[in-house]
């Protein structure tokens, strides 16, 4: 039995790498997906909306442990056989991707009709003025929200540690099955999430005092 | 397959159980902790503050491994339901806390006034004029908040409670047949979720029945997501 000393805390803080690259993947992936989503629902196709909607309220009714377990253990039964961080990133990237497309579409919705009429007057094309008049009001609107978010995205990226990938949270569970220490080692790990979550908290809400000084 | 049938019942049992537990407890406490949190004594608004933080900034999955594994080096030993139901209802009460506290802030200082000038103490003006409007404005991000908390109800499979995911987990070892159990799994939950949006809006109508102006399944078909847009669009409302 070892004890809970330098070589295993630095175990466990070397493997935050892993999950802020999780956390990254996840917001990437899930970020450009959702992007897609929020303005295909512009296309005002009746296919695509019905696609889009089915696609949100699956992914957002599931649990992210379940779409872990769907991606590491369900698909390999039919011959996709993915690696722990492929199934994570993969059921990260899905998760985050029905919430942002739903923040940023709300945030598009929420510029006044009055603004795409602008766009029309100016013989802009939809798309022109989606990208030069509505997206750059959008985005400061959607930005608070949008990094509330991320802090969601790194909480849950410790779920990828059931599936066996050795994120902290894992790191940790591996320390303490070797040190059986779980109060200092789990205390070490929920300071560590606490200290990434925390920055990202007050730069949201930053973002939302400085919007709300703006507008 | 069907022989396992029993094993999901039991789980869904569980689940039902520690959603509705970890919903109502969690909504009771974090009424009371927002109150606290604008409470003139500075002590309580800090250790509001620091609570809310904590649980808002850590994963639920570390909350409970601390809880279940992390306790005993203590002394208190918790079995696994009891560290699963506290862990969701400790998660759940801070964020009720940050969502009710931000409808008490947004509540118009006249309020107050109007309260005051009918002789009614601080205490009595936010029990009687402040707070029920101010929840029933939250009403949408508190139904987001308690749905979400079903979900995660899955967590508490990873200390060996045997809800539904837990139940389908030890099936699918059994078993080797994943694919199947756990796309029935999903969609099991998926309708859970939207019984779930359901039920909370009934049973809210059914408390502050002048504000059911918006049809049943318009808030149903409402997505998760809770933003600060979605607190927002509720005070306009």
């Amino acid at each position: 039995m070892r004890s809970f000393g330098l070589p295993e805390l630095l175990y466990v803080v070397e493997a935050l790498r892993w999950t802020l690259a999780l956390s990254a993947i996840g917001f990437i992936g899930g970020g450009l997906v959702g992007a897609l989503i929020a303005v295909l629902r512009f296309a005002d196709n009746r296919l695509i909306n019905g696609v889009i909607i089915i696609y949100t309220q699956f992914f957002q009714g599931i649990p992210l442990l379940l779409l872990m377990l769907l991606c590491y253990y369900g698909i390999s039964l039919i011959g996709i056989q993915l690696s722990p961080l492929q199934a994570a990133a993969t059921a990260l990237t899905i998760n985050a991707s029905a919430f942002l497309g739903v923040i940023w579409e709300s945030a598009l919705r929420s510029i006044p009709r009055t603004q795409w009429e602008s766009g029309e007057s100016l013989a802009l094309r939809p798309w022109q003025t989606l990208r030069y008049i509505i997206a750059p009001q959008a985005i400061r609107l959607a930005l608070p929200s949008t990094v509330g978010f991320l802090v969601q995205l790194v909480k849950e990226s410790s779920l990828a540690s059931v599936i066996g990938f050795v994120e902290i949270t894992r790191a940790g569970q591996l320390v303490t099955n070797i040190t059986f220490a779980p109060l200092e080692v789990f205390g070490v790990v929920a300071v560590l999430y606490f200290i990434i979550c925390s920055l990202l908290s007050w730069l949201s809400r930053r973002l939302e005092l400085s919007l709300r000084q703006a507008m | 397959m069907l022989q396992y049938l029993p094993t999901l019942l039991d789980g869904l049992w569980i689940t039902l159980w520690l959603a509705v537990l970890g919903i109502f407890l969690g909504f009771a406490l974090g009424v009371l902790g927002a109150v606290a949190s604008v409470s003139s004594i500075k002590t309580y608004r800090i250790v509001c503050r620091v609570y809310v933080e904590f649980f808002r900034n850590t994963p639920m999955l570390i909350q409970l491994l601390v809880l279940f594994f992390g306790l005993p080096a203590l002394g208190i030993r918790l079995s696994p339901l009891i560290a699963a139901s506290l862990a969701l209802i400790l998660n759940n009460t801070a964020y009720i806390m940050e969502i009710v506290r931000g409808g008490i802030l947004s509540t118009d200082k006249g309020q107050y006034e109007a309260a005051e000038s009918l002789g009614l103490t601080r205490g009595q003006a936010l029990r009687f004029v402040v707070l029920p409007p101010a929840i029933e404005k939250v009403f949408s991000p508190i139904v987001s908040q308690s749905v979400l908390l079903m979900l995660s109800t899955s967590i508490v499979s990873t200390i060996g409670v045997p809800e539904l995911t837990g139940a389908a987990m030890q099936i699918s070892s059994d078993t080797f047949r994943a694919l199947e159990l756990y796309l029935s799994l999903a969609i099991i939950y998926v309708l859970l979720n939207y019984i779930f949006r359901a039920a909370l809006t009934i049973l809210w109508q059914a408390l502050f029945k002048k504000t059911g102006q918006k049809r049943l399944f318009q808030r149903v078909a409402k997505p998760i997501v809770i933003t600060k847009l979605d607190v927002r669009s509720g005070n306009n409302a």
